[in-house]
């Protein structure tokens, strides 16, 4: 099943900065030229491709029979994103040493970190039917490769909020201009060691550091809020001396503008709080604890891909 | 043959033991449904708490659950259990000798298409090393009732390994008698003495028949007591077998090679094939063909122990 190009947004677009020229001069001379002046995609295009990477994800995770539906559903509009709209990456260059980075903490929604990495021209398309499977570079949680846009290996709840620290930091020592974003999760947010590295990332004032928190409110037991409450997330991210924004995580427009907010924000990294819907796009999967890590079934994905083949 | 995963065995045994023993406590860390103590949950639920994805929390209010005189089950996948929460358990579970009975789930490669970050063929070193600290690795569901039955008697720390994949019932819950420290003959041969446990246990019977097919009569020594091990079983194999194996789902670094290795060195020195996972981290797929990628499976294992008897 091909996947369409999508129209001249062929390398990930990066944001207008002051520093941009500078920010690019590492890479070849067309590739920053490519960068700098490509066309960034409107939002109702950024809705478009987040519809085709949902379609992309219940594809490869229904081929592989197993693995994770539900909060990759949740978190790809954000990853749309990131990866589409605001992130410099360049899949030509994909060691690139001042590119921006991504850590999925919530290794589980690799489905979703694979779509755009296909999506934008960093792993063969090819390659999403090997999700999974032995011998297969798309494991069932991320294992890094940097050819392939893959950052970090992930999948352990909890560490990838230090992870992105430490690259931010690393960024700073090194003068590079690089942004680093994670995406984490509510159900990750129990984990102790997120909260030290939203703490060192408050302490060390790590301005070029995101984090998009998928809120969705479910985990793998239950609901989050009779498992064990993470509520009030934006207030104990302000209270660890983070730039909190709240967001719906499924409005593309709020998304955008809050990413671009967060480049502005000084001294402090950023948390977009985003209240997101587990399941998100399939009224079948939609807010429903079960589909946090089943596959859909012939049946499901047929009633799925009916829903998802709109106009 | 009958086949039940031991993290079924596990689930219904705890259910039945929390009518026997009112100060069973369970924490489980958002996986109650794949750990099993779910059916415990349901059954008694002022007794089960939900930790959230917090495994060093899970451990540490174990620890002080138990310094009150519970009886604390702690579950989670093997790899975050003996992983993310292995110093609180060693600070504060076994330093002071506490009930905390550790019994992970997914552990070994039998996890399958999850991959490497969910698999764990460290978790025997890890917690083997552990002052004090006894380790099981039951090869059924029959044996995994019997492991429990006695940890639940037993006091201090212990842990126990189980399989997320289904395997064949191999014992007779009427007659077999698990004992803590102690081997058992599962066939006994002339030439080979292969050690094992767990999931491998099964296959390590298929593979006995294979080599007895190429002339190499086998013995098979399940040793779900990691540790204490049996000392005494282990050093008077040298002397009625010409080779010796231990072979496991785990690192052949630190795991039950290992502990049969230290009781050979030091009682009856004699040359070991330590058949495991070679210093490699697993991978996702389907957890038989992981298992056969990693020479697991029981022509893998013949095949290996073959090569080196030749
Ligand atoms: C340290 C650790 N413990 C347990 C797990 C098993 N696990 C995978 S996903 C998950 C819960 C997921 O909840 P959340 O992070 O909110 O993700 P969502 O269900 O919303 O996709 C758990 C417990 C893990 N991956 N890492
Ligand atoms: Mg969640």
């Amino acid at each position: 099943m091909p996947i369409q190009p999508y129209g001249s947004v062929a390398v990930c677009r990066g944001s207008r900065r002051p520093l941009q020229w500078q920010s690019h001069w590492s890479l070849p001379l067309t590739a920053a030229l490519r960068l700098v002046f490509m066309k960034k995609p409107s939002i109702a295009e950024l809705e478009e491709i987040a519809h085709e990477l949902r379609v992309l994800i219940l594809k490869m995770v229904h081929h592989a029979k197993c693995g994770h539906t539900g909060g990759p559903l949740s978190c790809i509009d954000m990853l749309a994103a990131l990866y589409f709209y605001k992130m410099r990456l360049d899949p030509k260059n994909p060691s690139w040493p001042d590119r921006d980075r991504f850590v999925l903490s919530a290794g589980h929604t690799a489905p979703a970190l694979y779509a755009c990495l296909i999506r934008a021209g960093f792993i063969p398309e090819k390659e999403m039917w090997g999700l999974r499977k032995l011998g297969s570079g798309l494991q069932g949680h991320p294992k890094r490769n940097i050819e392939w846009g893959i950052e970090m290996s992930t999948g352990s709840l909890g560490q990838g909020m230090s992870v992105a620290n430490g690259m931010a930091l690393a960024a700073r020592l090194d003068k590079r201009p690089s942004r680093v974003y994670s995406l984490e999760s509510d159900g990750g947010a129990q984990e102790g060691m997120m909260w030290e590295g939203a703490m060192a990332a408050g302490h060390y004032k790590l301005d070029n550091r995101v984090a998009l928190m998928d809120y969705n409110g479910i985990q793998i037991d239950g609901f989050v809020k009779n498992i064990k409450d993470v509520h009030p997330l934006d207030k104990k991210f302000e209270a660890f001396n983070w730039h909190v924004i709240v967001v719906d995580g499924h409005n593309m427009k709020e998304i955008v503008e809050a990413l671009d907010e967060a480049e502005k924000v000084k001294g402090k990294p950023t948390v977009l709080v985003a209240r997101t819907i587990m399941g998100k796009g399939v009224t079948i999967f939609e807010n429903k604890p079960k589909y946090h890590g089943v596959a859909p079934t012939d049946e499901e994905m047929e009633i799925a891909m009916r829903e998802l083949k709109r106009g | 043959m009958a086949e039940i995963a031991t993290r079924e065995a596990y689930g219904k045994k705890l259910a039945d033991l929390g009518d026997k023993y009112p100060n069973i406590v369970v924490l489980d860390a958002d996986l109650s449904c794949s750990t099993k103590t779910g059916v415990f949950a349901a059954k008694f639920p002022d007794r089960f708490f939900n930790m959230g994805v917090a495994e060093q929390d899970m451990m540490g209010t174990a620890a002080g659950l138990a310094a009150s005189g519970k009886i604390v089950f702690v579950s989670t996948f093997a790899i975050f259990a003996t992983g993310r929460a292995w110093e609180p358990f060693r600070q504060s579970a076994a330093y002071p000798h506490l009930n905390v009975k550790v019994c992970a789930t997914h552990a070994g490669l039998t996890v399958g298409e999850d991959g490497a970050s969910h698999q764990t063929v460290e978790d025997i070193a890890v917690m083997r090393v552990i002052p004090g600290v006894k380790v099981f690795v039951p090869a059924d569901g029959v044996e995994t009732e019997k492991v429990l039955e006695e940890i639940v008697k037993t006091d201090g720390p212990c842990y126990v390994r189980l399989s997320r994949a289904k395997s064949p019932v191999l014992f007779d819950a009427a007659s077999y008698q698990f004992r803590i420290g102690k081997g058992n003959i599962l066939r006994e041969g002339s030439d080979l003495c292969v050690f094992t446990a767990g999931y491998m246990t099964s296959i390590v019977l298929e593979a006995a028949k294979k080599l007895e097919e190429k002339k190499i009569s086998t013995t098979v020594v399940n040793m779900a007591s990691v540790k204490p091990i049996d000392e005494e079983l282990i050093a008077a194999m040298p002397a009625r077998h010409r080779f010796l194996a231990s072979v496991e789902e785990h690192s052949v670094i630190g795991g039950l090679g290992s502990a049969v290795a230290e009781v050979l060195t030091a009682r009856a020195p004699a040359r070991l094939i330590r058949v495991g996972v070679d210093d490699q981290f697993g991978q996702s797929g389907d957890y038989l063909a992981v298992l056969k990628h990693y020479g697991l499976d029981a022509e893998g294992v013949a095949n290996t122990i073959l090569k080196n008897i030749s």
